[in-house]
């Protein structure tokens, strides 16, 4: 997947779970921007765990604070292969 | 008229042990009950531990049939209930057993006889369920087998607050003891919360800790999950004098308010509200206070917001309070929370020796409070309060005293 496409999809996925206009999120917004709160927040990680078939861990979650940040973090999750963090998806 | 209200008895299950001595000797020695959970298959959850209750054996507490009509919360509540009950050593008349109330706390009560339910039902595809699932499932379970057992049949009701669950009880059975409206209560709270379909929603909120729980501490990783019950025997002090009762300390005061802020994220408004609601109720001065059971859950969130609030409502006196996380020995068992705090705080009174936060390593500027790190303290202290902050952003808190009688 090129990283534009991921860029769309996460994009799609924060619209979504926000109920914004899709072009107001984008590449470069933050959290903060969007009015996304820790609550919101979780929400959306569940949303793009589901859709990506990874599990993001608690720590790098909290680190994330932007679209690009969500972004970087699946990238690296699906390069470790597919279903990322294997003891979550037993479950 | 001052009508004051005393605990003549206490009852404690939990990760500590199955009554209040073992409870007490933890925590005393700043002993963690925090262990690998066995109830839970390795490798399902992100999260491995937890406050499981060691050595639980249903049929050393009760017969066959009755304890195929309890879940494992009420099992706690009933065998808390009945320490407490034994301890104050009260002669029951009829008429005292219409006058006492049982008010118990649980958010999420028999949640693990539900799961199992499920399991059967969706997963291996056994299209009925255990007929006992609903009158082992509702909140109040523990409190009706409470009345049942004992055949008191005053007030009898069960609050679910969520994680302020058992604070409210007490605080509601206090006031119905203070006012007249029950001469006796039995108040406290039960909680068992190890179903995979439970922690896997704990999870999903990203809020359990990995490795330990450390309230306060700078590199705190979120709340580890506890299991257990307490209950505690409250009466008007001139009827446990009369009696020639032993009195634990006496409950003071009692707060309670809304956050109106956010479902999830805690209010240093609404948690300060309710202190100050407490002291008011007790005729409080901040002054008066020298130790706080925090509600310490060791999130990001919570701790700095406690201490936020406490900065609030005792001002430079923030300084001079001692202040610590029981659940960080104990765990966060939710609705029993406040139950097993409340028996925590009036045994470090009575004891003089105040339980530590226990795992703490890393000073947080956000934090700044004398928290008794890792080591129980020798201190007399007269007056304490025990807080209890909910999801939902309901408050309730506790003021205990230890002395005047």
């Amino acid at each position: 997947m090129s990283n534009e496409e991921l860029t769309e999809r996460v994009r799609r996925i924060i619209a979504t779970a926000q109920h914004l206009p899709e072009d107001k999120v984008t590449a470069d917004s933050t959290f903060a921007e969007l009015n996304i709160d820790s609550l919101d927040g979780i929400n959306i990680l569940f949303a793009v765990e589901s859709e990506f078939n990874v599990n993001i861990p608690d720590e790098a979650a909290q680190a994330i604070r932007s679209v690009r940040d969500v972004v970087e973090g699946i990238a690296k999750l699906l390069a470790e292969g597919p279903g990322g963090n294997k003891e979550a998806v037993r479950a | 008229m001052n009508r004051r209200v005393v605990i003549t008895g206490v009852g404690v299950v939990c990760a500590l042990g199955h009554n209040r001595t073992e409870f007490w000797k933890a925590l005393s020695e700043g002993r963690s009950g925090i262990r690998p959970l066995v109830s839970i298959e390795p490798g399902l959850l992100r999260f491995e531990n937890g406050a499981e209750v060691p050595d639980w054996y249903p049929l050393r507490h009760f017969d066959d049939k009755e304890s195929g009509l309890l879940d494992r919360f009420a099992q706690f509540g009933v065998v808390a209930a009945r320490e407490a009950v034994a301890d104050a050593g009260i002669e029951w008349t009829r008429e005292l057993k219409e006058e006492t109330a049982i008010v118990t706390g649980s958010c999420v009560g028999g949640q693990t006889t539900e799961d199992e339910g499920f399991v059967s039902l969706y997963r291996k595809n056994i299209p009925r369920v255990n007929p006992l699932t609903i009158p082992r499932t509702m909140e109040n379970a523990a409190a009706s087998r409470i009345s049942l057992e004992t055949g008191i049949v005053g007030p009898t009701y069960t609050v679910s607050t969520a994680c302020s669950s058992s604070n409210h009880a007490i605080g509601q059975a206090f006031w119905m003891v203070r006012s007249g409206s029950a001469r006796m209560a039995i108040a406290g709270g039960s909680e068992a919360v190890f179903s995979l379909g439970f922690l896997k929603a704990w999870e999903a909120m990203r809020v359990v800790s990995p490795d330990t729980c450390r309230p306060f501490s700078k590199n705190r990783k979120g709340l580890i999950l506890g299991e257990g019950g307490a209950m505690l025997m409250l009466e008007l002090l001139e009827s446990a004098q009369a009696r020639g009762a032993r009195i634990y300390g006496e409950v003071v005061g009692f707060g309670m308010g809304s956050d109106a802020f956010h479902i999830t994220q805690p209010s240093p408004d609404g948690a300060a509200r309710a202190m100050r609601a407490a002291l008011l109720d007790g005729g409080l001065k901040p002054e008066d206070i020298g130790y706080i059971n925090a509600h310490g859950t060791a999130t990001q969130a919570n701790d700095a917001t406690e201490t936020a609030a406490i900065r609030k409502v005792f001002g430079k006196h923030a300084d001079r309070l001692q202040v610590s996380s029981t659940k960080s020995m104990h765990g966060h068992t939710l609705g029993a929370a406040g139950a097993l705090e409340a028996v925590a705080t009036v045994l470090a009174l009575r004891n003089g020796i105040l339980p530590p936060t226990a795992n703490y390593n890393e000073p947080d500027p956000a934090c700044d409070l004398d928290v008794i790190p890792n080591q129980a303290r020798r201190a007399q202290v007269e007056f304490a309060l025990s807080n209890s902050f909910a999801f939902g952003g309901l408050n309730a808190v506790l003021a205990f005293r230890v002395s005047g009688f």
